[in-house]
């Protein structure tokens, strides 16, 4: 318990260690510790960004889905629409070639009838000429009554 | 004690006595006198402030913004605790203090962990280097390895914060804006409260720096000669009944006081470069 000059030589010593420590050890400590904070800081803010990232990548993806649904469903009611007019259009033409057909049809059993109807004239009036030929016992010269004989087709 | 001896068998006061006295250029026979050293304080600090910085420094070799090891983790714990509590006590420039209370931390846990070696252990040591190397007799040969149990080695670093304490009041305020400060504060700037005023701050001044000193000193010491006492109920063992309870007690009270010492040792520390902070701080604010 006596003062004596350890005392100003421990205070001397106190600053030595102190400025040392200012020097060489407290600068490269603090400067990672504060490195490290940034660091830390920056790797948040960038997992923060990613998040709000991924969030919209996630809405874009929605909407992307949304619209091809959209998109899909209209494709699908066109093709509908056109496949129903393709039908209509079909059984339009199915239909005039039917009446096409038919008409055809109708016009040549009416050719068929008229043909027909033709022959069997010619027919009587051969016929008709013949029995006359019987009546009169007598050639009749086709070409002398050939007017006589047309107006006997005619009126058959 | 006739010849040359390494063994010395003193009785209880002559043991305490010894283990109190320095290891001195020359016997001190006043209390205070300038022309002597504690040759073991200033080695014994001089240690540990030499184990401070290569401990610390070979931290801030290697310290890395990247994943800390675990002895750079330890390390930047302490930096942490040291920078948060400077920041938010000194409102300044901190370039000196914050280092100044890291250094002065881990220090004072250095040199007040001396005290958790076995007290006979390093005077035993240093009885026999000067036996074999010098010739000396063991009770010739003193050492108190513990340098903030010697108020020389804590009031040289209290003395060390006054001087702070002075130059940032000075460089903070101004020479002019300090004097002021001396002789107007705290009661008032009439000039019949000067000598009131001026005689305040100086006590504050030296209270500040006695206290700071004693406090760490007391501490200290006090565990210090308790560990004396301690170690004597040992030095009484014997093959009675007495003797073994002795021992028993010495072990018991040994750990105990040990356990909490761990404490002390810490504590005072922390408390002395809380106050090294406090005071500076104190220093860049005006009344």
């Amino acid at each position: 318990m006596s003062i004596n000059a350890t005392l100003f030589i421990q205070l001397i010593v106190f600053f030595i260690g102190a400025m040392i420590t200012m020097k060489f050890i407290w600068p490269p400590l603090i400067g990672a510790l504060e490195e490290r904070q940034k660091k830390i800081a920056d790797g948040l803010a960038a997992g923060e960004r990613g998040k709000q990232d991924l969030l919209a990548a996630e809405k874009r993806a929605q909407e992307a889905d949304r619209a091809a649904r959209d998109r899909a469903q209209e494709i699908l009611a066109q093709s509908e629409k056109r496949a129903a007019a393709v039908i209509e259009e079909a059984k339009v033409a199915a239909k005039a070639e039917a009446d096409r057909i038919s008409a055809a049809a109708k016009a040549e059993v009416e050719q068929e009838v008229q043909r027909a109807r033709q022959a069997l004239r010619e027919q009587v009036a051969a016929l008709a000429v013949a029995g006359a030929e019987r009546i009169l016992k007598r050639e009749v010269d086709a070409k002398a009554h050939a007017a006589m004989l047309a107006d006997l087709k005619q009126e058959l | 004690m006739s010849a040359a001896d390494h063994h010395y068998a003193p009785n209880a006061t002559e043991y305490i006595v010894h283990h109190l006295a320095h290891w001195q250029t020359e016997k001190q026979k006043s209390i205070v006198d300038f022309s002597i050293i504690n040759i073991d304080t200033l080695f014994f600090s001089l240690l540990c402030l030499g184990l401070t910085l290569w401990l610390l420094r070979s931290a801030a070799k290697r310290a890395t913004s990247g994943v800390p090891t675990k002895f750079q983790a330890a390390i930047e714990i302490l930096v942490e605790m040291v920078e948060d509590q400077s920041k938010s006590i000194v409102h300044g420039n901190r370039a000196f203090i914050a280092p100044l209370a890291l250094t002065v931390f881990v220090w004072i846990v250095m040199m007040n962990a001396i005290d958790l070696i076995p007290v006979d252990l390093l005077p035993k040591i240093a009885a026999l280097l000067g036996y074999y190397g010098a010739g000396l007799n063991a009770h010739d040969v003193y050492l108190r390895p513990l340098p903030t149990a010697d108020l020389n080695g804590t009031l040289g670093m209290s003395l060390g914060v006054l001087l702070l304490m002075l130059y940032y009041g000075v460089k903070i305020k101004g020479l002019g804006g300090f004097i002021h400060e001396l002789f107007c504060a705290p009661f008032g700037s009439n000039p019949l409260l000067w000598p009131a005023n001026f005689l305040l701050n100086l006590i504050e001044y030296l209270a500040k720096m006695v206290s700071l000193g004693m406090r760490l000193f007391g501490n200290m010491y006090a565990g210090e000669l308790l560990f004396f006492l301690i170690a004597l109920m040992g030095g009484y063992a014997a093959m009675n009944a007495t003797g073994i309870m002795l021992a028993a007690a010495h072990v018991l009270a040994g750990t105990a006081w040990l356990l909490f010492h761990i404490l002390i040792v810490l504590l005072q520390a922390f408390i002395f470069m809380m106050l090294t902070l406090v005071y500076i701080g104190q220093a860049h604010e005006g009344h």
